[in-house]
C-alpha cells in the first residue's frame, strides 16, 4: 500500500469514529449496538449448494442462480462471498469481484472509495467504514458493451446480522451494462440491519442501468447510501423496486451530473405494506452544461405503512434541464405517503418542473372495469398493478420482462 | 319474451331524483332508441341498469331475462349478460386496452378485435381511454364489448365525437353485437340510426318515458320540431 493511501485510509478511519453516532437527517434512528457482527460462517460450496429457501427467494429478485443469460454473477450470503464471477463471453473486458478483494488487488482501487458518497454522512456511512462486509466491485472496460443483465444478490441469512456491505461500479469511457441487484433476507430471520454503500463512477459516455430490487421483511432496517458521479455525456439510470413489508428503509441517494450533457434518472416503484416505513427519494445536482436529471416515483401505501417520497433537483448551470414526479396511490386511512418534491435553480439557464400527486384509487375506475365482469378485487388488483407500470422505466425489453416478472411474483401475495 | 323490463323506476342521485317511475320494456332480439334532452335521465337509466351504487334505487325493479337484478352488484349484473358502452368513461393508467382484453377474449386474440375497429397493433399498448379523441373512446370502448359478448347492450352515445367515416364502421360493429340480441341505445343527434337498425323508439323527459314509437319517425319529429313536440305525443298517446 502507498504512503499516500495508508494516510487517506487513516484519515477516513478518524472521521469514522467521530461520525458513529451522527444520526441521519432522515428515517427511524437505529441502534447499531443490538446486531450481531459475528456469524458463524456457512459453509456453502456455490450457488449449487444454496441452503434450501435461498434459491427461490433470489429468483424472486431477479437473480437467478443458475446464472442464466446473465453477463456476470455477484452473490453474498451474511458476511460471505459465496460467488463472484463474469460468463466467458465477457471475460477481460468485465471484472465482477469482492471490494476488499479489489482493494487487496488494485493500489489504484482506494481512490475510488468513499469519494461520492462521505464517510462522515452518518452513523450508517461510519459504522460500514468500520466494519465493511464485502459488497461486490464491477469494473466495465473502455468501450465494452455488456448486453445481458449482471446479477448481484446480497442476502441476509442470520438472524440479527448486521451486513455492512461497500459495492463500488466503474464504468469507463464509453462502456455500457445493466445490473440487476436483489436485496432478499431469509424467513427465519426476524431483525437485521442492511448497510449498503455503493459508489458508482460513470466516465466519459459511460451508460449504466441499475436496477435494484430489495425484498426485506418486517423487522428489516435497510439504509442503502448510494453516489453517483458522472463525466461527459453519461447516463445513469436507476430502477429502484420495493414491494415487501420491511421495518424500515432510508436512502436518498444523489448524483453528480458533472460531466456536460450526462443524464441520471432515478425510478422507483414502492408498495408500503403493514407497518413499513419508507422514505426513499433521489436527487441530481446538475452541475454539468446541458445536463438532464429526473426523478420519477409510483408510491402505493397500504395498511398502516408510512411513505416518503423525496426528490431535489438542484439546477447549477445553464442549459441544464429536470424534472420530478411523484404519483402516491393510498389504500387505506391508516397509511401515508409524504411527497416532498424540491427544486433549487442557482442559474436563470436551468429549467426545473415538478408535479405530485397523492389520492386513492378512483371509485369510477373500479365500477368501470367490474362493468367489464371483473371483480372489485381483481379490479383494485388490476388498477393497482397497473400502477405499478414498469413501463414508465423505459428498461430494455428483456429486463422489462424479468422485472415484470419479479414485481408479479411478489404482488400476488400481496394482493 | 322480454330481455329487459323497468317497472315504475325511481332512482336518486345524491337526493336528486333522476327517474321518476320509468317503465319500460325491450322484447328479446330488439334494440330499442332512448332519445330525450340534457338531463333527461337517459344515462341515469342505463348506469341504474348497470347498477353503479351512486344510483339509488327507492321504488321499482328492474328484470333481466325474467331474473329480478335491481340489487345485483355490478359484475353479477354483468355475469348476467349486461354490457356497456361508456359515453364518458375513466381514464386508467397503467391498465392497457390489449391486457383487458386478452382477460376479456374468449374465441378471439385482441389484435383480431383491435383489427375490427381500425386500431393499429400499438393501440393494444394504449391505457385505458388515456389520451383519446371522442372516437378513439368509442372504438375502444366496442373493443371491450365484442370481447365480452353480452347479450343485453347498453350504448351510452356510440356516436359522440365519431368523425363521418368511422361512424359507419361502429354503426356496423353495432349491428353486428345485436345480432340476435337485445340492448337500449342512447344517440343526441341520431346520426348513428343511418347505419343501426333499430326497432323501437323512446323519449325520456323528466325522468320517465314521454313517448315511444319508430326510431326514424321519433327522431324526425324531434329534429324538425324539438321535444316540446312530445307533449303532443302525450296528447296523440291519450296519456
Amino acid at each position: 500500500m502507498t504512503k499516500m493511501n495508508e494516510a487517506r485510509e487513516e484519515e477516513i478511519r478518524e472521521r469514522a469514529l467521530k461520525a458513529l453516532d451522527k444520526k441521519a437527517d432522515y428515517g427511524p434512528d437505529i441502534d447499531l449496538s443490538s446486531f450481531v457482527r459475528s456469524p458463524e460462517r456457512l459453509e456453502v460450496k456455490g450457488l449449487d449448494d444454496l441452503p434450501s429457501g435461498v434459491r427461490e427467494q433470489a429468483v424472486m429478485v431477479g437473480v437467478r442462480p443458475d446464472m442464466k443469460e446473465r453477463a456476470g454473477t455477484y452473490f453474498q450470503l451474511d458476511h460471505s462471498v459465496l460467488f463472484s464471477g463474469v460468463s466467458k463471453y465477457f471475460d477481460g473486458g468485465v471484472e465482477f469481484i469482492s471490494t476488499i478483494e479489489a482493494k487487496k488487488r488494485y493500489d489504484w482501487f482506494s481512490k475510488y472509495l468513499w469519494r461520492a458518497v462521505q464517510v462522515d454522512t452518518d452513523k450508517y456511512t461510519a459504522f460500514a467504514a468500520l466494519e465493511w462486509d464485502h459488497g461486490y466491485f464491477l469494473r466495465v472496460a473502455a468501450g465494452k458493451k455488456v448486453t445481458v443483465p449482471l446479477q448481484s444478490c446480497l442476502y441476509i441469512y442470520r438472524d440479527k446480522l448486521d451486513q455492512n456491505v461497500h459495492n463500488v461500479i466503474l464504468m469507463e469511457p464509453s462502456s455500457e451494462a445493466q445490473i440487476i441487484s436483489g436485496c432478499v433476507v431469509h424467513p427465519n430471520v426476524s431483525r437485521a440491519l442492511h448497510v449498503g454503500i455503493t459508489e458508482i463512477y460513470l466516465m466519459k459516455g459511460a451508460k449504466l442501468t441499475f436496477t435494484m430490487i430489495h425484498n426485506w421483511a418486517e423487522g428489516i432496517d435497510v439504509r442503502p447510501r448510494t453516489g453517483i458521479i458522472l463525466e461527459d455525456g453519461a447516463t445513469f439510470i436507476s430502477n429502484y423496486i420495493n414491494l415487501k413489508p420491511v421495518g424500515s428503509v432510508q436512502t436518498y441517494p444523489a448524483a453528480y451530473c458533472n460531466g456536460e450533457n450526462s443524464t441520471a434518472v432515478f425510478n422507483s416503484l414502492i408498495y408500503g405494506d403493514k407497518g413499513s416505513v419508507i422514505d426513499v427519494g433521489g436527487k441530481i445536482i446538475l452541475e454539468g452544461k446541458g445536463s438532464k436529471g429526473e426523478v420519477k416515483s409510483r408510491v402505493i401505501a397500504t395498511m398502516n405503512a408510512k411513505v416518503y417520497s423525496r426528490g431535489l433537483l438542484v439546477g447549477k448551470r445553464e442549459k441544464t434541464r429536470g424534472h420530478l414526479e411523484c404519483r402516491g396511490l393510498l389504500l387505506s386511512d391508516q397509511a401515508f405517503i409524504h411527497a416532498i418534491p424540491e427544486l433549487r435553480g442557482e442559474t436563470s439557464g436551468t429549467e426545473l418542473s415538478h408535479e405530485a400527486a397523492v389520492g386513492k384509487i378512483a371509485e369510477e375506475a373500479i365500477y368501470y372495469l367490474m362493468a367489464r365482469g371483473f371483480s372489485e378485487e381483481e379490479a383494485v388488483s388490476m388498477i393497482v398493478r397497473g400502477f405499478l407500470d414498469t413501463r414508465i422505466f423505459g428498461l430494455p425489453e428483456p429486463l422489462q420482462r424479468e422485472v415484470d416478472h419479479a414485481i408479479d411474483i411478489v404482488l400476488s401475495s400481496s394482493l | 319474451m322480454l330481455a329487459l323490463e323497468v317497472r315504475d323506476l325511481v332512482v336518486e342521485v345524491d337526493g336528486r331524483r333522476v327517474l321518476d317511475g320509468l317503465n319500460l320494456e325491450v322484447p328479446k332480439g330488439e334494440l330499442h332508441v332512448l332519445f330525450g334532452p340534457n338531463g333527461s335521465g337517459k344515462t341515469s337509466l342505463i348506469l341504474t341498469i348497470l347498477g353503479l351504487p351512486q344510483y339509488k334505487v327507492l321504488r321499482g325493479q328492474i328484470i333481466l331475462n325474467g331474473e329480478d337484478i335491481t340489487f345485483l352488484p355490478i359484475n353479477e349484473r354483468v355475469k348476467r349478460g349486461i354490457g356497456v358502452l361508456f359515453q364518458n368513461p375513466p381514464q386508467i393508467k397503467g391498465v392497457r386496452l390489449g391486457d383487458v382484453l386478452k382477460k376479456l377474449a374468449k374465441d378471439e386474440t385482441p389484435m383480431e378485435i383491435a383489427r375490427k375497429v381500425n386500431f393499429p397493433a400499438f393501440y393494444l399498448d394504449r391505457e385505458l381511454n388515456c389520451g383519446f379523441s371522442g372516437g378513439e373512446i368509442r372504438r375502444c370502448e366496442l373493443t371491450q364489448l365484442m370481447a365480452q359478448k353480452p347479450s343485453f347492450l347498453l350504448l351510452d352515445e356510440p356516436d359522440s365525437g365519431v368523425d363521418v367515416e368511422n361512424l359507419e364502421l361502429v354503426g356496423s360493429i353495432i349491428n353486428e353485437l345485436a345480432k340476435g340480441r337485445s340492448g337500449i341505445l342512447i344517440t343526441h343527434l341520431g346520426y348513428i340510426l343511418r347505419y343501426v337498425e333499430a326497432q323501437r323508439a323512446h323519449v325520456i323527459l323528466n325522468g320517465k318515458i314521454a313517448c315511444s314509437g319508430r326510431p326514424i319517425e321519433i327522431l324526425d319529429h324531434i329534429l324538425r320540431e324539438g321535444y316540446w313536440w312530445c307533449d303532443k305525443c302525450k296528447e296523440m298517446r291519450g296519456d
